[in-house]
Protein backbone atom coordinates (compact mmCIF):
# COMPACT_ATOMS: atom_id res chain seq x y z
CA UNK A 1 0.00 0.00 0.00
CA UNK A 2 1.15 3.36 -0.45
CA UNK A 3 1.76 6.05 2.15
CA UNK A 4 -1.50 8.20 2.22
CA UNK A 5 0.33 10.87 3.99
CA UNK A 6 2.88 12.22 1.23
CA UNK A 7 2.18 13.79 -2.15
CA UNK A 8 5.23 15.08 -4.23
CA UNK A 9 5.76 17.73 -2.73
CA UNK A 10 3.90 17.98 0.80
CA UNK A 11 2.77 15.66 3.31
CA UNK A 12 -0.21 15.46 6.03
CA UNK A 13 1.16 15.95 9.30
CA UNK A 14 -0.70 16.49 12.56
CA UNK A 15 -1.30 19.32 13.79
CA UNK A 16 0.76 20.87 16.72
CA UNK A 17 -1.56 23.52 18.51
CA UNK A 18 0.91 25.76 19.71
CA UNK A 19 2.93 25.87 16.30
CA UNK A 20 -0.20 25.98 14.49
CA UNK A 21 -1.64 28.91 16.58
CA UNK A 22 1.55 31.08 15.76
CA UNK A 23 1.36 30.52 11.81
CA UNK A 24 -2.11 31.23 12.02
CA UNK A 25 -1.73 34.27 13.65
CA UNK A 26 0.83 35.15 11.54
CA UNK A 27 -1.32 34.18 8.26
CA UNK A 28 -4.01 35.79 9.36
CA UNK A 29 -2.90 39.61 9.27
CA UNK A 30 -2.47 39.20 5.32
CA UNK A 31 -6.00 40.54 4.37
CA UNK A 32 -5.82 38.89 1.23
CA UNK A 33 -5.38 35.52 2.14
CA UNK A 34 -8.39 35.76 4.83
CA UNK A 35 -10.91 37.22 2.22
CA UNK A 36 -9.59 34.01 -0.10
CA UNK A 37 -10.63 31.47 2.65
CA UNK A 38 -13.14 33.08 4.66
CA UNK A 39 -16.69 34.17 3.85
CA UNK A 40 -16.85 36.12 6.87
CA UNK A 41 -15.47 38.58 8.44
CA UNK A 42 -13.42 37.22 12.01
CA UNK A 43 -11.52 39.41 14.69
CA UNK A 44 -7.45 38.89 13.97
CA UNK A 45 -6.39 35.99 16.46
CA UNK A 46 -3.59 36.48 18.57
CA UNK A 47 -1.29 33.40 18.36
CA UNK A 48 -2.71 32.71 22.44
CA UNK A 49 -5.97 32.63 20.87
CA UNK A 50 -5.57 30.60 17.95
CA UNK A 51 -3.53 28.11 19.85
CA UNK A 52 -6.14 27.84 22.83
CA UNK A 53 -8.96 27.30 20.08
CA UNK A 54 -6.99 24.78 18.52
CA UNK A 55 -6.39 22.20 21.33
CA UNK A 56 -9.91 22.80 22.33
CA UNK A 57 -10.95 21.66 18.33
CA UNK A 58 -8.72 18.72 17.95
CA UNK A 59 -9.57 17.50 21.42
CA UNK A 60 -13.22 16.96 20.17
CA UNK A 61 -11.43 14.90 16.97
CA UNK A 62 -13.39 12.24 15.88
CA UNK A 63 -14.51 10.04 13.01
CA UNK A 64 -16.04 13.30 11.23
CA UNK A 65 -13.04 15.20 11.72
CA UNK A 66 -9.87 15.07 10.14
CA UNK A 67 -8.05 17.81 10.00
CA UNK A 68 -3.65 17.94 8.89
CA UNK A 69 -1.31 20.41 8.93
CA UNK A 70 0.54 20.70 5.30
CA UNK A 71 4.60 20.12 5.44
CA UNK A 72 6.55 20.67 2.76
CA UNK A 73 8.35 17.07 2.17
CA UNK A 74 12.07 18.77 1.40
CA UNK A 75 12.18 20.56 4.51
CA UNK A 76 8.94 19.93 6.66
CA UNK A 77 8.04 23.89 6.89
CA UNK A 78 4.44 24.36 7.78
CA UNK A 79 2.74 25.79 4.70
CA UNK A 80 -1.21 26.05 5.69
CA UNK A 81 -3.63 23.37 6.95
CA UNK A 82 -6.83 20.96 5.36
CA UNK A 83 -9.71 20.04 6.78
CA UNK A 84 -11.64 17.13 5.26
CA UNK A 85 -15.23 17.16 7.67
CA UNK A 86 -17.75 14.26 7.09
CA UNK A 87 -20.80 15.68 7.46
CA UNK A 88 -23.15 13.29 5.97
CA UNK A 89 -22.08 10.04 6.86
CA UNK A 90 -25.69 8.34 5.38
CA UNK A 91 -24.59 9.90 1.92
CA UNK A 92 -20.97 9.39 2.66
CA UNK A 93 -20.07 13.20 2.11
CA UNK A 94 -17.52 15.41 3.42
CA UNK A 95 -16.75 19.13 3.06
CA UNK A 96 -12.52 19.67 2.30
CA UNK A 97 -11.29 23.25 3.12
CA UNK A 98 -8.17 24.23 2.41
CA UNK A 99 -5.45 27.17 3.17
CA UNK A 100 -2.48 27.30 2.55
CA UNK A 101 -1.30 30.53 4.49
CA UNK A 102 2.65 30.97 3.35
CA UNK A 103 1.85 33.19 0.65
CA UNK A 104 5.30 32.71 -1.68
CA UNK A 105 4.11 29.01 -2.21
CA UNK A 106 0.75 30.33 -3.52
CA UNK A 107 0.57 28.99 -7.43
CA UNK A 108 3.32 26.39 -7.38
CA UNK A 109 1.14 23.50 -7.39
CA UNK A 110 1.42 22.88 -3.36
CA UNK A 111 -2.20 23.31 -3.40
CA UNK A 112 -3.19 20.95 -6.06
CA UNK A 113 -0.48 18.29 -4.68
CA UNK A 114 -2.34 18.54 -1.10
CA UNK A 115 -5.84 18.12 -2.31
CA UNK A 116 -4.69 15.39 -4.69
CA UNK A 117 -3.40 13.60 -1.13
CA UNK A 118 -6.28 14.67 0.87
CA UNK A 119 -8.97 13.18 -2.21
CA UNK A 120 -6.78 9.76 -1.85
CA UNK A 121 -7.02 9.54 2.04
CA UNK A 122 -10.90 10.27 1.79
CA UNK A 123 -11.96 7.83 -1.03
CA UNK A 124 -9.14 4.67 0.16
CA UNK A 125 -8.69 5.50 3.64
CA UNK A 126 -11.82 7.28 5.16
CA UNK A 127 -13.95 5.14 1.95
CA UNK A 128 -16.11 8.22 1.27
CA UNK A 129 -18.74 8.75 -1.54
CA UNK A 130 -18.33 12.18 -2.74
CA UNK A 131 -15.83 15.20 -1.31
CA UNK A 132 -17.84 18.55 -1.55
CA UNK A 133 -15.63 22.23 -1.42
CA UNK A 134 -16.93 25.83 -2.10
CA UNK A 135 -14.58 28.21 -3.32
CA UNK A 136 -14.80 31.62 -4.28
CA UNK A 137 -15.70 33.46 -7.46
CA UNK A 138 -12.90 35.99 -7.00
CA UNK A 139 -9.86 32.85 -6.06
CA UNK A 140 -9.21 31.90 -9.89
CA UNK A 141 -6.15 30.49 -9.13
CA UNK A 142 -7.85 27.90 -6.82
CA UNK A 143 -10.35 27.44 -9.01
CA UNK A 144 -7.90 26.01 -11.21
CA UNK A 145 -6.08 23.65 -9.39
CA UNK A 146 -9.34 22.30 -7.59
CA UNK A 147 -10.32 21.52 -11.32
CA UNK A 148 -6.79 19.82 -11.81
CA UNK A 149 -7.38 17.71 -8.77
CA UNK A 150 -10.58 16.28 -9.99
CA UNK A 151 -13.44 17.94 -9.10
CA UNK A 152 -16.19 19.15 -11.15
CA UNK A 153 -18.36 22.46 -11.20
CA UNK A 154 -21.93 21.66 -9.50
CA UNK A 155 -23.02 24.93 -9.18
CA UNK A 156 -22.88 28.28 -7.74
CA UNK A 157 -24.67 30.23 -4.92
CA UNK A 158 -25.26 33.58 -6.23
CA UNK A 159 -24.05 36.79 -4.75
CA UNK A 160 -22.83 35.09 -1.34
CA UNK A 161 -20.10 37.41 -1.12
CA UNK A 162 -20.52 40.83 -0.26
CA UNK A 163 -16.71 42.40 -0.34
CA UNK A 164 -15.22 45.42 -1.78
CA UNK A 165 -18.76 46.88 -2.08
CA UNK A 166 -20.15 44.36 -4.66
CA UNK A 167 -22.03 41.03 -4.86
CA UNK A 168 -19.81 37.73 -5.46
CA UNK A 169 -20.81 34.17 -6.61
CA UNK A 170 -19.34 30.90 -4.22
CA UNK A 171 -18.94 27.87 -6.34
CA UNK A 172 -19.74 24.46 -5.66
CA UNK A 173 -17.62 22.13 -6.61
CA UNK A 174 -17.68 18.29 -5.98
CA UNK A 175 -16.10 14.87 -7.12
CA UNK A 176 -17.11 11.12 -6.82
CA UNK A 177 -15.60 8.08 -6.08
CA UNK A 178 -16.09 6.47 -9.00
CA UNK A 179 -14.12 9.59 -10.66
CA UNK A 180 -11.31 9.62 -8.66
CA UNK A 181 -11.30 5.79 -8.75
CA UNK A 182 -11.28 6.19 -12.44
CA UNK A 183 -8.99 8.56 -12.72
CA UNK A 184 -6.23 6.88 -10.38
CA UNK A 185 -6.25 3.96 -12.17
CA UNK A 186 -8.79 1.59 -8.76
CA UNK A 187 -11.02 -1.31 -10.10
CA UNK A 188 -14.29 0.16 -9.26
CA UNK A 189 -16.22 -3.18 -9.26
CA UNK A 190 -17.62 -3.35 -5.71
CA UNK B 1 13.67 -22.02 24.44
CA UNK B 2 11.28 -23.63 26.50
CA UNK B 3 8.55 -22.24 28.05
CA UNK B 4 8.35 -22.99 32.06
CA UNK B 5 5.19 -21.42 33.33
CA UNK B 6 5.21 -22.49 37.09
CA UNK B 7 8.30 -20.60 37.59
CA UNK B 8 8.28 -17.57 39.69
CA UNK B 9 11.90 -16.48 39.42
CA UNK B 10 11.59 -16.13 35.34
CA UNK B 11 10.93 -13.01 34.78
CA UNK B 12 7.63 -11.56 33.15
CA UNK B 13 9.05 -8.44 31.68
CA UNK B 14 12.54 -9.48 30.48
CA UNK B 15 12.60 -11.08 26.73
CA UNK B 16 16.46 -11.17 24.83
CA UNK B 17 16.95 -7.79 23.47
CA UNK B 18 13.59 -6.55 24.36
CA UNK B 19 11.40 -5.97 27.42
CA UNK B 20 8.45 -4.20 28.56
CA UNK B 21 8.13 -1.11 30.86
CA UNK B 22 5.92 1.18 31.71
CA UNK B 23 4.90 4.80 29.46
CA UNK B 24 7.53 7.26 29.83
CA UNK B 25 5.94 10.16 29.09
CA UNK B 26 8.20 12.94 28.67
CA UNK B 27 10.24 10.41 26.21
CA UNK B 28 7.90 8.22 24.69
CA UNK B 29 5.50 10.94 22.78
CA UNK B 30 7.98 12.34 20.76
CA UNK B 31 8.75 8.90 19.30
CA UNK B 32 4.91 7.51 18.94
CA UNK B 33 4.00 10.44 16.75
CA UNK B 34 6.54 9.54 14.84
CA UNK B 35 4.99 6.02 13.94
CA UNK B 36 1.61 7.83 13.63
CA UNK B 37 3.16 9.52 10.84
CA UNK B 38 4.12 6.69 9.31
CA UNK B 39 0.92 5.07 6.87
CA UNK B 40 1.85 2.09 6.46
CA UNK B 41 2.82 1.14 9.96
CA UNK B 42 -0.79 2.74 11.11
CA UNK B 43 -2.41 0.67 8.27
CA UNK B 44 -0.52 -2.47 9.61
CA UNK B 45 -1.68 -1.86 13.48
CA UNK B 46 -5.34 -1.13 13.31
CA UNK B 47 -7.90 -0.50 11.15
CA UNK B 48 -9.29 2.99 11.90
CA UNK B 49 -8.46 5.50 9.40
CA UNK B 50 -4.52 6.24 9.38
CA UNK B 51 -4.75 9.70 11.72
CA UNK B 52 -0.61 11.31 12.07
CA UNK B 53 -0.65 12.57 16.06
CA UNK B 54 1.56 15.27 16.93
CA UNK B 55 3.09 14.33 20.76
CA UNK B 56 1.10 16.78 22.31
CA UNK B 57 -1.53 14.40 21.24
CA UNK B 58 -0.20 11.22 22.08
CA UNK B 59 0.66 12.58 25.51
CA UNK B 60 -3.12 13.15 25.94
CA UNK B 61 -3.87 9.88 24.66
CA UNK B 62 -1.21 8.44 27.18
CA UNK B 63 -3.53 9.87 30.06
CA UNK B 64 -6.80 8.56 29.15
CA UNK B 65 -5.81 4.99 28.56
CA UNK B 66 -4.09 4.77 32.23
CA UNK B 67 -7.04 6.23 33.22
CA UNK B 68 -8.92 4.21 31.41
CA UNK B 69 -6.64 1.25 32.53
CA UNK B 70 -7.62 2.25 35.99
CA UNK B 71 -11.19 2.47 36.17
CA UNK B 72 -11.94 -0.66 33.74
CA UNK B 73 -9.44 -3.10 35.20
CA UNK B 74 -9.81 -5.02 31.95
CA UNK B 75 -6.17 -3.77 30.08
CA UNK B 76 -2.66 -4.11 30.53
CA UNK B 77 -0.42 -1.90 28.42
CA UNK B 78 3.09 -2.60 28.09
CA UNK B 79 5.74 -0.43 26.09
CA UNK B 80 7.87 -2.45 24.25
CA UNK B 81 11.68 -1.40 25.30
CA UNK B 82 14.88 -2.01 23.86
CA UNK B 83 17.42 -3.56 26.68
CA UNK B 84 20.50 -1.58 25.71
CA UNK B 85 19.18 1.56 26.42
CA UNK B 86 15.61 1.35 26.92
CA UNK B 87 14.15 3.45 24.10
CA UNK B 88 10.55 2.72 22.85
CA UNK B 89 10.55 -0.07 20.23
CA UNK B 90 6.63 -0.78 20.27
CA UNK B 91 3.66 -1.84 22.43
CA UNK B 92 2.00 -4.77 23.61
CA UNK B 93 -1.51 -4.90 25.10
CA UNK B 94 -4.12 -7.19 26.56
CA UNK B 95 -7.37 -5.78 26.64
CA UNK B 96 -11.29 -6.17 26.58
CA UNK B 97 -10.51 -8.99 29.04
CA UNK B 98 -13.62 -10.94 30.12
CA UNK B 99 -12.36 -12.38 33.93
CA UNK B 100 -15.39 -14.59 34.31
CA UNK B 101 -14.65 -15.98 30.93
CA UNK B 102 -10.65 -16.23 31.03
CA UNK B 103 -10.17 -14.60 27.57
CA UNK B 104 -8.47 -11.11 26.35
CA UNK B 105 -7.49 -9.77 22.81
CA UNK B 106 -4.06 -9.42 22.29
CA UNK B 107 -2.26 -6.49 20.18
CA UNK B 108 0.98 -6.15 19.39
CA UNK B 109 3.35 -3.72 17.33
CA UNK B 110 6.73 -2.23 16.16
CA UNK B 111 6.55 0.80 15.69
CA UNK B 112 9.62 1.88 13.55
CA UNK B 113 10.33 0.31 10.02
CA UNK B 114 13.63 0.03 10.73
CA UNK B 115 13.26 -1.94 13.94
CA UNK B 116 11.01 -4.50 12.48
CA UNK B 117 12.17 -7.61 10.86
CA UNK B 118 14.72 -8.09 13.63
CA UNK B 119 12.85 -10.65 15.72
CA UNK B 120 11.39 -7.75 18.50
CA UNK B 121 7.89 -8.83 17.69
CA UNK B 122 8.37 -12.63 18.67
CA UNK B 123 10.14 -11.84 21.90
CA UNK B 124 7.56 -9.68 22.74
CA UNK B 125 4.78 -11.97 22.01
CA UNK B 126 6.40 -14.37 24.06
CA UNK B 127 6.27 -12.33 26.94
CA UNK B 128 2.73 -11.09 26.17
CA UNK B 129 1.56 -14.99 25.60
CA UNK B 130 3.40 -15.91 29.16
CA UNK B 131 2.27 -12.81 31.30
CA UNK B 132 -1.36 -13.50 29.95
CA UNK B 133 -1.40 -17.57 30.76
CA UNK B 134 0.84 -18.04 33.55
CA UNK B 135 -0.35 -14.84 35.01
CA UNK B 136 -3.43 -13.51 34.53
CA UNK B 137 -4.78 -17.21 33.96
CA UNK B 138 -6.83 -16.47 30.87
CA UNK B 139 -7.94 -19.88 29.22
CA UNK B 140 -7.93 -18.35 25.62
CA UNK B 141 -6.17 -14.74 24.12
CA UNK B 142 -7.49 -13.72 20.92
CA UNK B 143 -6.40 -11.77 18.37
CA UNK B 144 -7.63 -9.40 15.14
CA UNK B 145 -5.43 -9.48 11.90
CA UNK B 146 -6.67 -7.77 8.63
CA UNK B 147 -5.73 -10.26 5.48
CA UNK B 148 -2.88 -7.99 3.97
CA UNK B 149 -0.89 -8.48 7.38
CA UNK B 150 1.12 -11.02 6.06
CA UNK B 151 3.78 -10.71 8.87
CA UNK B 152 1.28 -10.84 11.91
CA UNK B 153 -0.55 -13.89 10.48
CA UNK B 154 2.44 -15.58 10.07
CA UNK B 155 3.37 -14.82 13.42
CA UNK B 156 0.53 -15.92 14.70
CA UNK B 157 0.60 -19.01 13.31
CA UNK B 158 4.26 -19.77 14.35
CA UNK B 159 3.04 -19.47 18.29
CA UNK B 160 -0.07 -21.62 17.29
CA UNK B 161 -2.45 -19.76 16.59
CA UNK B 162 -5.55 -20.96 14.79
CA UNK B 163 -7.45 -19.14 12.57
CA UNK B 164 -10.78 -19.45 13.86
CA UNK B 165 -13.01 -16.61 12.12
CA UNK B 166 -13.04 -14.67 8.63
CA UNK B 167 -14.89 -11.78 8.78
CA UNK B 168 -15.91 -11.22 4.72
CA UNK B 169 -15.09 -7.72 3.55
CA UNK B 170 -15.10 -6.78 6.29
CA UNK B 171 -12.63 -3.86 6.17
CA UNK B 172 -12.41 -1.21 3.09
CA UNK B 173 -9.00 0.53 2.69
CA UNK B 174 -7.35 1.44 -0.42
CA UNK B 175 -10.13 1.12 -2.43
CA UNK B 176 -10.82 -2.56 -1.66
CA UNK B 177 -12.62 -5.18 0.86
CA UNK B 178 -10.50 -6.94 2.69
CA UNK B 179 -11.17 -10.09 5.11
CA UNK B 180 -10.86 -9.50 8.85
CA UNK B 181 -9.53 -12.71 10.42
CA UNK B 182 -9.98 -13.52 14.13
CA UNK B 183 -6.90 -15.90 15.38
CA UNK B 184 -6.98 -17.91 19.03
CA UNK B 185 -4.73 -19.34 21.35
CA UNK B 186 -5.70 -21.58 24.34
CA UNK B 187 -3.94 -22.19 27.14
CA UNK B 188 -3.10 -25.47 26.73
CA UNK B 189 -2.31 -25.50 23.10
CA UNK B 190 0.74 -22.85 24.34
CA UNK B 191 1.84 -24.36 27.35
CA UNK B 192 2.51 -27.69 25.04
CA UNK B 193 4.25 -26.50 22.67
CA UNK B 194 8.43 -25.40 23.06
CA UNK B 195 9.20 -22.54 21.27
CA UNK B 196 10.76 -22.96 17.89
CA UNK C 1 -40.82 1.82 -0.37
CA UNK C 2 -41.79 -0.03 2.16
CA UNK C 3 -42.26 0.72 5.55
CA UNK C 4 -39.23 0.07 7.81
CA UNK C 5 -40.98 -0.23 11.06
CA UNK C 6 -43.49 -2.56 10.23
CA UNK C 7 -43.21 -6.26 9.67
CA UNK C 8 -45.75 -9.15 10.09
CA UNK C 9 -45.65 -10.05 13.55
CA UNK C 10 -43.71 -7.08 15.07
CA UNK C 11 -43.44 -3.59 14.56
CA UNK C 12 -40.00 -1.01 16.11
CA UNK C 13 -40.85 2.04 18.16
CA UNK C 14 -38.76 4.52 20.37
CA UNK C 15 -39.65 3.78 23.88
CA UNK C 16 -39.74 6.69 27.13
CA UNK C 17 -37.02 5.70 29.70
CA UNK C 18 -39.20 4.93 32.25
CA UNK C 19 -41.12 2.25 29.81
CA UNK C 20 -37.88 0.68 28.71
CA UNK C 21 -36.92 0.34 32.25
CA UNK C 22 -40.36 -0.99 33.40
CA UNK C 23 -39.61 -4.12 31.08
CA UNK C 24 -35.77 -4.95 31.45
CA UNK C 25 -36.20 -4.76 34.79
CA UNK C 26 -38.66 -7.68 34.70
CA UNK C 27 -36.82 -9.67 31.77
CA UNK C 28 -33.25 -9.55 33.38
CA UNK C 29 -34.55 -11.80 36.19
CA UNK C 30 -34.99 -14.35 33.75
CA UNK C 31 -31.11 -15.33 33.74
CA UNK C 32 -31.68 -17.90 30.35
CA UNK C 33 -32.65 -14.62 29.24
CA UNK C 34 -29.54 -12.38 30.03
CA UNK C 35 -27.03 -15.72 29.13
CA UNK C 36 -28.65 -15.63 25.97
CA UNK C 37 -28.01 -11.52 25.33
CA UNK C 38 -24.18 -11.53 26.45
CA UNK C 39 -21.00 -12.76 27.51
CA UNK C 40 -20.92 -10.86 30.91
CA UNK C 41 -21.73 -12.25 34.15
CA UNK C 42 -25.61 -12.12 34.35
CA UNK C 43 -26.94 -9.22 37.37
CA UNK C 44 -29.79 -7.96 38.34
CA UNK C 45 -29.95 -4.04 38.48
CA UNK C 46 -32.65 -2.11 40.05
CA UNK C 47 -35.04 -0.56 37.87
CA UNK C 48 -34.26 3.13 38.88
CA UNK C 49 -30.63 2.49 37.76
CA UNK C 50 -32.13 1.25 34.34
CA UNK C 51 -34.03 4.46 34.45
CA UNK C 52 -31.24 6.47 34.37
CA UNK C 53 -29.09 4.52 32.30
CA UNK C 54 -31.83 4.33 29.46
CA UNK C 55 -32.43 8.51 30.39
CA UNK C 56 -28.49 9.01 29.91
CA UNK C 57 -28.53 7.63 26.33
CA UNK C 58 -31.55 9.49 25.36
CA UNK C 59 -29.55 12.92 26.59
CA UNK C 60 -27.01 12.15 24.45
CA UNK C 61 -29.19 12.36 21.69
CA UNK C 62 -28.73 10.90 18.11
CA UNK C 63 -25.78 9.66 16.80
CA UNK C 64 -24.88 8.75 13.43
CA UNK C 65 -23.21 5.44 14.44
CA UNK C 66 -25.88 3.88 17.39
CA UNK C 67 -29.61 2.83 16.42
CA UNK C 68 -31.58 1.33 19.11
CA UNK C 69 -35.29 -0.12 18.33
CA UNK C 70 -37.94 -1.19 21.03
CA UNK C 71 -39.97 -4.14 19.56
CA UNK C 72 -43.34 -4.77 19.99
CA UNK C 73 -46.10 -7.32 18.94
CA UNK C 74 -48.80 -6.59 15.66
CA UNK C 75 -51.57 -8.42 17.88
CA UNK C 76 -51.19 -7.47 21.44
CA UNK C 77 -48.83 -4.12 20.80
CA UNK C 78 -47.11 -6.02 24.09
CA UNK C 79 -43.16 -4.64 24.50
CA UNK C 80 -41.18 -7.60 23.64
CA UNK C 81 -37.80 -6.76 23.53
CA UNK C 82 -35.28 -4.82 21.53
CA UNK C 83 -32.29 -4.48 19.14
CA UNK C 84 -29.45 -2.11 18.87
CA UNK C 85 -27.19 -1.29 15.34
CA UNK C 86 -24.04 -0.40 16.40
CA UNK C 87 -21.94 1.24 13.21
CA UNK C 88 -18.50 1.64 12.05
CA UNK C 89 -18.76 4.34 9.13
CA UNK C 90 -15.52 4.10 7.66
CA UNK C 91 -16.02 -0.03 7.18
CA UNK C 92 -20.02 0.44 6.23
CA UNK C 93 -20.65 -2.64 9.17
CA UNK C 94 -23.11 -2.96 11.53
CA UNK C 95 -22.93 -4.69 14.55
CA UNK C 96 -26.55 -6.25 15.87
CA UNK C 97 -27.50 -7.05 19.36
CA UNK C 98 -31.23 -8.10 19.64
CA UNK C 99 -33.01 -9.68 22.74
CA UNK C 100 -36.44 -10.87 22.85
CA UNK C 101 -37.29 -10.54 26.87
CA UNK C 102 -40.64 -12.05 27.02
CA UNK C 103 -40.07 -15.86 26.94
CA UNK C 104 -43.88 -16.37 25.89
CA UNK C 105 -42.65 -15.49 22.73
CA UNK C 106 -39.55 -17.18 22.25
CA UNK C 107 -39.52 -19.60 19.12
CA UNK C 108 -43.06 -18.00 17.70
CA UNK C 109 -40.76 -16.35 15.04
CA UNK C 110 -40.90 -13.05 16.25
CA UNK C 111 -37.43 -13.04 16.69
CA UNK C 112 -37.07 -13.46 12.91
CA UNK C 113 -39.30 -10.87 12.10
CA UNK C 114 -37.85 -8.22 14.15
CA UNK C 115 -34.53 -9.44 12.64
CA UNK C 116 -35.74 -8.97 8.90
CA UNK C 117 -37.02 -5.18 9.52
CA UNK C 118 -33.16 -4.71 11.28
CA UNK C 119 -31.67 -5.68 8.36
CA UNK C 120 -34.03 -3.71 6.09
CA UNK C 121 -33.24 -1.05 7.77
CA UNK C 122 -29.69 -1.64 7.68
CA UNK C 123 -29.26 -1.99 4.24
CA UNK C 124 -31.89 0.12 2.86
CA UNK C 125 -31.81 3.25 5.06
CA UNK C 126 -28.08 2.64 6.82
CA UNK C 127 -26.77 1.32 3.70
CA UNK C 128 -24.26 -0.27 5.29
CA UNK C 129 -21.96 -3.05 3.41
CA UNK C 130 -22.28 -6.09 6.08
CA UNK C 131 -24.10 -6.71 9.08
CA UNK C 132 -22.73 -9.01 11.70
CA UNK C 133 -23.30 -10.38 15.01
CA UNK C 134 -22.05 -12.84 17.71
CA UNK C 135 -23.82 -15.38 19.71
CA UNK C 136 -23.28 -18.25 21.86
CA UNK C 137 -23.16 -21.88 20.70
CA UNK C 138 -25.41 -22.56 23.81
CA UNK C 139 -28.20 -20.70 21.71
CA UNK C 140 -29.30 -22.97 19.03
CA UNK C 141 -32.60 -21.43 18.57
CA UNK C 142 -31.37 -18.02 17.62
CA UNK C 143 -28.26 -20.04 15.37
CA UNK C 144 -31.73 -20.80 13.45
CA UNK C 145 -33.15 -17.96 13.23
CA UNK C 146 -30.54 -15.97 12.09
CA UNK C 147 -29.40 -18.15 9.31
CA UNK C 148 -33.32 -18.07 8.07
CA UNK C 149 -32.94 -14.49 8.56
CA UNK C 150 -29.96 -14.48 6.25
CA UNK C 151 -26.58 -14.67 7.99
CA UNK C 152 -23.87 -16.88 7.18
CA UNK C 153 -21.46 -18.34 10.06
CA UNK C 154 -18.14 -17.04 9.70
CA UNK C 155 -16.68 -18.99 13.01
CA UNK C 156 -16.04 -19.52 16.19
CA UNK C 157 -13.70 -18.59 19.20
CA UNK C 158 -13.73 -21.75 21.06
CA UNK C 159 -13.74 -21.96 24.40
CA UNK C 160 -14.79 -18.30 24.66
CA UNK C 161 -17.20 -18.14 27.02
CA UNK C 162 -17.21 -20.40 30.63
CA UNK C 163 -21.06 -21.13 31.77
CA UNK C 164 -22.44 -23.70 34.48
CA UNK C 165 -18.57 -25.35 34.44
CA UNK C 166 -18.75 -26.21 31.10
CA UNK C 167 -16.48 -24.00 27.95
CA UNK C 168 -18.81 -23.11 24.94
CA UNK C 169 -17.51 -21.13 21.91
CA UNK C 170 -18.83 -17.84 20.13
CA UNK C 171 -20.20 -17.95 16.92
CA UNK C 172 -19.60 -15.34 14.53
CA UNK C 173 -22.57 -14.61 11.64
CA UNK C 174 -22.25 -11.89 9.08
CA UNK C 175 -24.38 -11.22 5.74
CA UNK C 176 -23.21 -9.13 2.71
CA UNK C 177 -24.90 -6.47 1.04
CA UNK C 178 -25.44 -8.47 -1.86
CA UNK C 179 -26.05 -11.74 -0.27
CA UNK C 180 -29.20 -9.46 1.42
CA UNK C 181 -30.24 -8.03 -2.20
CA UNK C 182 -30.23 -11.65 -3.53
CA UNK C 183 -32.81 -12.39 -1.03
CA UNK C 184 -35.41 -9.84 -1.05
CA UNK C 185 -38.30 -10.44 -3.93
CA UNK C 186 -38.11 -8.64 -7.08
Amino acid sequence: MNDIYKGNLVRLSAMNAEEAGKAFARWHRDSEFRRLIDSGVLPLPSAKFAQTWLEKELEEASVNQHWFSIRKLDDDQLLGDIDLYVYNWSARDAFVGLGIGEREFWGKGYGTDVMRVILRYAFIEVNLHRVTLTVFEYNPRAIRSYEKAGFRHEGRMRGALNKEGRRWDILVMGILREEWMEQNGYKTAN
Amino acid sequence: MEITMFDIQTQLFEGRDIRFGPIDHEKDPQIESKWTHDSDFMRLYDIEPARPMSPAMVKKKYEKLEKEIEESKNMFYFAIRAREDDRLLGKAIISRIEWSNGNGWIELGIGAADDRRKGYGAQALQLLLRFAFAELNLYRVTARVQEYNEAAIALLKKFGFTEEVRRRQALDRDGRRWDLLVFGLLKDEWANQAQA
Amino acid sequence: MRDLFRGELVRLTAEDPEIRAKTEVHWQRDSEYRRFLDTEPAMVVSEKWLKDWFEKRGEEGFSPNRYVFSIRTLAEDKLIGFFSLWVDLVHSEAWVGIGIGEREFWGKGCGTDAMRLCLRYAFTELNVHRVSLGLMDYNPRALRSYEKAGFRLEGRTRGDVQRAGKRHDSLWMGILREEWLAMQPR
